[in-house]
């Protein structure tokens, strides 16, 4: 026996312990939640009356579907469709369909997006609301097909179309299917517009990729959430192509405004009543007569 | 201390004078009351003078005032409800434009205009009001908006001129202004264009294809600016004074030429002096042209456009 054995730092653990989520977060779930920004812990209680917002930094945390639900539109006035719509594997990828399953387990969703109609401050609007907590909010050909029937709604209605996006792009599992899904919404929304009807984009953290390049960017108003992450291409693989460091706030909402790509950024907070009023705005446009 | 004119000095000296002899009445126990009645009749008489004969040069120079108000000022006092809209969805927000929707009556309107700074700091942000092509572009986005929804459009012209720079070059500054040309002149909703200060050249103009053309009393509208001309024709930038009298750039000489549609009455010494009166002024001469227009049918209103461009220009044949 050496000295050094003495010492029980440097004795050989006999087993690992892997710490749990619970224990990362240092307190049991569901009383904190710890803003991934700040790192301050915050009540759960209190952060969900403040919007999901952290009243430290202001840092605007993931929303599921449910909770923009309850958050942006009149109480009980939402309802859902085509909630029956199934994923299937087209391209028999490995283990697509169990996480699907458990991911619809876990968000209560059967896919990435919630569509269905609702009233806004008393108007009645056609929604879709992007979950990221499903397969980041990627978009497969159930999301696609979901947004498209919702934008039907709304031209067969002659309301107004708003959507959330939360997406961290096509779904790479469906492939090419993915892309298409692309096509498919911009088709719904086109008729839309020649409807001479509203669509409005509130695109919220993060909205990249496919989704960002199709019906994100194209809504008659684009709005987005402070600090929200937006853009195209990630980071990281701009930064190899180019081989240079990009900026502090690149592909932020801020820089996307300074860069003429956004109408406003609203705060959660505000989202409701702003957005309400556009929606007014445009309502009352069958007055011609002065 | 708001900036004074020269052409006002003598209403303004006028003015001290009453005051301290109206405070001379109050301290002391002399009474002067009979000399501030005549004091203050002449006064009135004399701020007629001045302001009904008011030289090119004098309304340049109003058009120019630090305090005249700006569109946000009018856009505030017009309408609720607004909304900002910003960027070009192409390259970037420029904001030397403003624009966006608002209720104006309770009728939703779009409603742009240039916009310059109060103070230095917002100059710099706004660029002094002299926007770059991604303003135009800005604007135009939100005109084929208005279009879309069925809005009338309303845009409020001050401007010394499209910004004269490398970037704006780069950027296609020319087809910019170009293209709000020929764009404005489709658009199937009423255009109202309002000339609130200075309307610079072609900067201006890609805000001007309208139905209606108004001109605030002590605005300017013109193809350069009376330094530029002096500068061009006689050599000399200090001869402006005279270039704004021969290039006939007021609105009462506008009005004149049939290029404008209405002289906007200004309160006396300029809009500056009286904010919320002026923008009461604007309100009605407004309202008489939305109903006018509201009761052409959208290819008439293109018709209108037409050939309200096509009739201007002299010559002989």
């Amino acid at each position: 026996m050496s000295i050094r054995d003495i010492f029980r730092k440097n004795q050989k653990k006999k087993y690992a312990t892997i710490p749990t989520e619970k224990a990362k977060n240092d307190v049991p779930e569901g009383i904190m939640v710890k803003c991934p920004e700040c790192r301050k812990n915050v009540f759960t209680k209190d952060l969900m009356k403040n919007f999901k917002v952290c009243p430290t930094c202001d840092h605007h945390m993931k929303m599921t579907a449910w909770e923009r639900v309850d958050t942006f539109l009149d109480e009980d006035s939402f309802e859902s469709m085509d909630d029956h719509l199934e994923t299937v594997n087209p391209l028999n990828f490995p283990s697509y369909t169990e996480k699907i399953k458990a991911d619809s387990q876990k968000s209560g969703l059967n896919e990435a997006v919630l569509t269905g109609l609702g009233k806004l401050d008393g108007q009645q609007v056609a929604l879709a609301i992007m979950d990221s907590h499903f397969r980041m909010g990627s978009m497969g050909s159930v999301v696609g097909e979901k947004i498209t029937r919702a934008v039907e709604k709304a031209t067969e209605l002659g309301i107004p179309f708003i959507i959330f996006t939360a997406s961290g792009g096509a779904r790479m599992q469906e492939g090419v299917l993915s892309l298409m899904q692309m096509a498919k919404t911009s088709v719904a929304l086109r008729r839309h517009s020649d409807h001479g009807l509203l669509y409005i984009s509130i695109l919220t953290h993060p909205t990249t990729g496919g989704v960002s390049a199709s019906f994100a960017s194209v809504g008659d108003i684009n709005i987005a959430e402070p600090k929200a992450l937006i853009g195209f291409a990630g980071r990281r693989v701009i930064e190899q192509t180019v081989r240079e460091k990009l900026p502090e706030d690149f592909q932020t909402a801020e820089f996307l405004l300074n860069h003429g790509q956004l109408d406003a950024i609203i705060h959660r907070k505000e989202m409701r009543e702003k957005v309400a009023s556009i929606v007014h705005l445009h309502t009352t446009k069958e007055v011609t007569k002065w | 201390m708001v900036k004074v004119l020269p052409f006002e000095e003598p209403i303004i000296q006028l003015k001290t004078k009453i005051e301290e002899l109206k405070e001379y009445t109050a301290n002391a126990d002399v009474d002067m009351s009979v000399e501030i009645v005549n004091l203050e009749a002449r006064l009135e008489k004399l701020e007629q003078e001045v302001y009904e004969n008011m030289e090119p040069w004098d309304r340049v120079q109003v058009a120019r005032h630090p305090s005249r108000p700006t569109t946000r000022d009018y856009i505030q006092l017009l309408c609720t409800d607004f909304i900002e809209l910003h960027g070009d969805r192409l390259y970037g927000d420029d904001a030397a434009i403003i624009g966006g929707i608002a209720l104006f009556e309770g009728k939703p309107i779009t409603i742009i205009g240039h916009q310059r700074g109060l103070d230095t700091k917002e100059n710099i942000k706004r660029n002094f009001g002299m926007p770059h092509p991604e303003g135009y572009r800005k604007a135009l986005r939100l005109m084929k908006q208005a279009e879309k929804f069925n809005r009338p459009i309303i845009c409020m012209i001050d401007t010394k001129g499209a910004y004269p720079g490398k970037a704006a070059e780069e950027r296609g500054q020319s087809e910019a202004i170009a293209r709000n040309l020929v764009e404005m002149a489709g658009l199937k909703v009423p255009v109202i264009s309002v000339v609130i200060g200075e309307g610079g050249s072609g900067g201006a103009l890609a805000l001007g294809v309208a139905n209606h053309i108004h001109m605030l009393e002590n605005s300017t509208y013109s193809v350069i600016s009376p330094e530029g001309a002096a500068s061009i024709l006689w050599k000399d930038a200090a001869l402006a004074k005279e270039a704004a009298e021969a290039m006939k750039i007021t609105a009462p000489d506008l009005k004149k030429m049939g290029i404008i549609d209405t002289v906007i009455t200004e309160v006396h010494g300029g809009a500056h002096k009286n904010i919320e009166a002026q923008a009461m002024y604007m309100k009605e001469t407004l309202l008489t042209s939305l109903k006018e227009l509201s009761e052409l049918t959208p290819d008439e209103l293109v018709e209108n456009r037409y050939s309200k461009f096509k009739n201007i220009g002299e010559f002989n044949e």
